[in-house]
C-alpha cells in the first residue's frame, strides 16, 4: 500500500499547514492558476485595452473625460439588467423577457407621474418595482409549476411585455418625463467634494472588508492571502477608483448613475457570495438533484432568481427611461435582453449554470457599451455595430470555452 | 450480539402489485459495518430508500435505540441521525469543499452572513478525524477531485452532523483499486468511530475485507445473514443466486 501511505503524507501536510503561505507562494500559486486556465477576468481587462487602444487610433475623442462620462451613463441601464441576468445564468436558466420588462417598468412608472395618477417618484418607482417582480413572480411560477423550460416561457413573455409596451404607450407615441428627480438619476452628476467623498468611502470599504477577513481568518487559525497582497489590491482599487473619479471631474463629475452601480455590485456580490440565498444559487445550477437532497427548496430559490432579475430589469428601465427623458414604443426594444445577455456572458458567466460573478455583468456591459459608443462616434451604422458586438461575443465565449478545456486538462474544473 | 441500533421487523413495500419487499428483518449495530446484498432487483435500494423517506414501508417496524420510530420524509431520517451517501453522491461540481458539506445547512453569523470561517474549520475537522488527507485544499471545487475524493467528501459530508447510522450505496463503483482501498479505509474507520455502517456493494471482495456481517436479499427477502469471519464468498454467492425464499412469487394465498 506505497500508494496509499504517500498520499497521505504529503495530503496531511498540506492540511496541517492552512495558515502560512508566502507572497511569493502566493504569486507563484496565482501564476499557475492562470497558466492552468483559471484566468478570472483577465482576459476581459485585456480585451478593453485593446477596443481602447483600437477606438481611440481611430478617433482621438475616444479616451477623453467627457466621452468616460458618457460612457458609465451608457452602460448603466444595460448593466443594472446584466446583474440580473447572472443570477438567471447561474441557476443554469434563462430570462429573454428582461428587455420587455425593463420597457413596462419606464412606461408604467412614466404613467404613474402623470395624471390621473400624479404619483409622485418615491411612490412611483417601488410601485413599478413591485409590479415588475410579480412579472418574474408569474413567469417563474409557470415554469417550476408545469417543469417547462425557461426559454420558453420567458420567450413568451417577451412578446407580452412588447405588446404591453405598445398598449400603454398608444399608438406611435412618445412620452416625456417631467419629474425632475428621475431625470435626475441619469442626468446628474456629482459635485466636485461629493466624487472624492464618494472615491474615499468605496476604497475604505474595500480595505476595510479585506482585511478584515484576513484577520478573522489568520485568527481561527485558517490560511489565507498575505498581507502584502491585500495591500496590492487595495492599492489597485484606490487607484482604479481615484483614477475614474478624476477623469470625471474634468469633465461633469462623477455621474450618479456611476454611484448608483457601484452600490448595486457591492449588494449583489455580497448576496452572491455571503448568503444562503446566493449559495443556493450556485448549488442549484451546479447540481440541482443535489441541491434538492440537501433540502433546498429548489423551485422557490428558482422563483426568487427569476423575481430578481426582473427587478433588476426594472431598475435597468427606469435608468434608461432616465436617460431618455421619456418613454416611446420603442422602450426595452433593440434586442435589449440579447445585450444584456451578451453582457454577462462576456463578462465571463456561464450560459449552462453555476459559474460565474456580479461584476462579469459590469465588465461584460462596459464591453458591449465600449464597443457601440465607439462605432458611434465614428459614425458607423447600426448594422455595422450588430455584426462587431455580435463578434465580440463569440470571441468571449471562445476565450472562455478555451480556458475551460485548459482548466479541465490541469483537472481544476 | 451488542444492541442493534437500528433494527427492522418485517418490512414490505410494494409498488402496485409489485412486491419489492417482503417482510424483510434488518438491523444495523454501532460499531459494525453491515453489508446489504443482492443481485439486481434484490430489493437493496427500496430498503435504503424506505429508511432514508423517500417512500415509507407498507408494513414492519423501525426501531432506531430500542425505540419505535416511523420515517415520513428525509427529515425525519436525518433528525434520527441516518445519512446515506447515494451512489451519485449528490455533491455540486462547482462549489468547493466546504460549501458542499454544509450545502442546505449553512452556518450564519449575524443576521444573514454565511459564517464561512466556522464551517471551513468544521469541515477541516472532520476530514481530518477521517483521516481525510489527500485533498490539497478545502476550498477547491469538488469539480477537480478524483473520485475517491469525491466519495471521501461525500462521507464526510453524511458523518458531519452527529449522524449515528450511515448508509452507503456502491461506494466503491466507480472507482480504481488505489481509490477503492482510500474508500474501504475510510468506511473501516467511520465503524471504529462508533458509527453503525450499511454498505450496499456488488463487490464480494470488497465486502469481505471491510464487513462485519452480511445481509443477502433475494427478490425482495432476507434470505440469509452472515457473520463474514464465519462464512465464504462462495456460501454469499450461492445465496444471492439461490437462497431459500420463504415467499414464491405466484403464491396467491400470500397477497393477503
Amino acid at each position: 500500500m506505497s500508494v496509499n501511505e504517500s498520499t497521505e503524507v504529503s495530503g496531511s501536510a498540506v492540511l496541517v499547514e492552512q495558515q502560512s503561505l508566502s507572497p511569493r507562494e502566493y504569486v507563484g500559486q496565482y501564476a499557475r492558476r492562470v497558466r492552468s486556465g483559471d484566468i478570472g477576468s483577465l482576459p476581459i481587462i485585456i480585451g478593453l485595452i485593446i477596443i481602447a487602444i483600437i477606438f481611440q487610433s481611430l478617433n482621438q475623442n475616444y479616451l477623453t473625460p467627457r466621452n468616460f462620462v458618457n460612457l458609465i451613463v451608457q452602460m448603466a441601464g444595460l448593466a443594472t439588467i446584466a446583474i440580473g441576468v447572472v443570477f438567471v445564468l447561474l441557476m443554469g436558466e434563462i430570462d429573454l423577457s428582461i428587455g420587455y420588462v425593463s420597457g413596462v417598468a419606464g412606461v408604467i412608472m412614466t404613467l404613474m407621474l402623470l395624471p390621473p395618477f400624479s404619483f409622485p417618484w418615491f411612490v412611483a418607482i417601488p410601485i413599478t418595482l413591485l409590479l415588475v417582480a410579480l412579472i418574474g413572480l408569474v413567469q417563474s411560477s409557470i415554469i417550476t409549476s408545469f417543469g417547462l423550460p425557461s426559454f420558453i416561457v420567458t420567450l413568451a413573455g417577451l412578446l407580452v411585455w412588447n405588446g404591453v409596451v405598445l398598449i400603454l404607450v398608444g399608438a406611435g407615441g412618445t412620452i416625456i418625463i417631467q419629474d425632475r428627480t428621475v431625470i435626475a438619476i441619469a442626468n446628474s452628476f456629482l459635485p466636485g467634494i461629493w466624487g472624492w467623498v464618494f472615491a474615499v468611502v468605496v476604497v475604505a470599504l474595500f480595505a476595510f472588508v479585506s482585511i478584515m477577513q484576513v484577520r478573522n481568518r489568520r485568527k481561527v487559525g485558517l490560511s489565507a492571502t498575505p498581507m502584502p497582497i491585500v495591500f496590492l489590491q487595495i492599492l489597485i482599487v484606490a487607484l482604479l477608483v481615484i483614477g475614474g473619479v478624476y477623469v470625471c471631474d474634468q469633465d461633469r463629475g462623477v455621474p450618479f448613475v456611476g454611484v448608483l452601480l457601484t452600490f448595486f455590485l457591492v449588494t449583489f456580490t455580497f448576496v452572491a457570495t455571503s448568503t444562503r440565498f446566493g449559495r443556493y444559487i450556485y448549488a442549484v445550477g451546479g447540481n440541482a438533484e443535489a441541491a434538492r437532497r440537501a433540502g433546498i427548496a429548489v423551485n422557490r430559490i428558482r422563483i426568487y432568481g427569476f423575481m430578481l432579475s426582473s427587478f433588476m430589469a426594472g431598475c435597468g428601465g427606469i435608468i434608461l427611461a432616465s436617460r431618455l427623458r421619456s418613454v416611446s414604443t420603442d422602450a426595452g426594444g433593440g434586442a435589449l435582453e440579447l445585450s444584456a445577455i451578451s453582457a454577462a456572458v462576456i463578462g465571463g458567466t456561464s450560459l449552462f449554470g453555476g459559474s460565474g460573478r456580479v461584476v462579469s455583468a459590469l465588465l461584460g456591459a462596459l464591453v458591449v457599451a465600449s464597443v457601440e459608443n465607439g462605432m458611434g462616434l465614428l459614425g458607423l451604422s447600426a448594422g455595422i455595430k450588430f455584426v462587431v458586438t455580435g463578434f465580440v461575443l463569440v470571441l468571449a465565449v471562445l476565450v472562455d470555452a478555451l480556458a475551460r478545456r485548459s482548466r479541465r486538462s490541469s483537472g481544476i474544473a | 450480539m451488542p444492541e442493534p441500533i437500528l433494527e427492522l421487523k418485517g418490512v414490505s413495500k410494494n409498488f402496485g402489485a409489485v412486491r419489492a419487499l417482503y417482510k424483510v428483518d434488518f438491523a444495523a449495530t454501532s460499531g459494525e459495518v453491515m453489508a446489504l446484498v443482492g443481485d439486481n432487483g434484490a430489493g437493496k435500494s427500496t430498503l435504503i430508500k424506505g429508511l432514508a423517506g423517500i417512500y415509507p414501508f407498507n408494513e414492519g417496524e423501525i426501531y432506531f435505540d430500542g425505540a419505535r420510530v416511523t420515517i415520513h420524509g428525509p427529515r425525519d431520517a436525518t433528525d434520527l441521525g441516518i445519512e446515506i451517501v447515494y451512489q451519485d453522491l449528490a455533491l455540486a461540481d462547482n462549489l468547493d469543499v466546504v460549501a458542499n458539506m454544509f450545502l442546505g445547512r449553512e452556518q450564519i453569523k449575524t443576521p444573514m452572513r454565511l459564517d464561512e470561517s466556522s464551517m471551513e474549520l468544521a469541515a477541516i475537522e472532520t476530514l481530518r478525524s477521517l483521516a481525510v488527507t489527500t485533498l490539497r485544499s478545502v476550498r477547491q471545487p469538488v469539480a477537480g477531485l478524483s473520485g475517491g475524493q469525491r466519495q471521501s467528501v461525500a462521507v464526510a459530508k453524511a458523518v458531519m452532523w452527529n449522524s449515528r447510522v450511515v448508509i452507503l450505496d456502491e461506494p466503491t463503483a466507480a472507482l480504481g483499486v488505489a481509490q477503492t482501498r482510500q474508500v474501504l479505509d475510510l468506511v473501516r474507520r467511520l465503524a471504529d468511530k462508533g458509527l453503525a455502517v450499511v454498505i450496499i456493494s456488488h463487490n464480494l471482495h470488497d465486502i469481505f475485507e471491510v464487513a462485519d456481517r452480511i445481509t443477502v436479499l433475494r427478490l425482495g427477502q432476507r434470505v440469509a445473514e452472515y457473520e463474514t469471519k464465519k462464512t465464504t464468498q462462495q456460501e454469499v454467492v450461492h445465496a444471492i443466486t439461490a437462497g431459500t425464499l420463504e415467499y414464491v412469487p405466484g403464491m396467491a394465498d400470500d397477497i393477503s
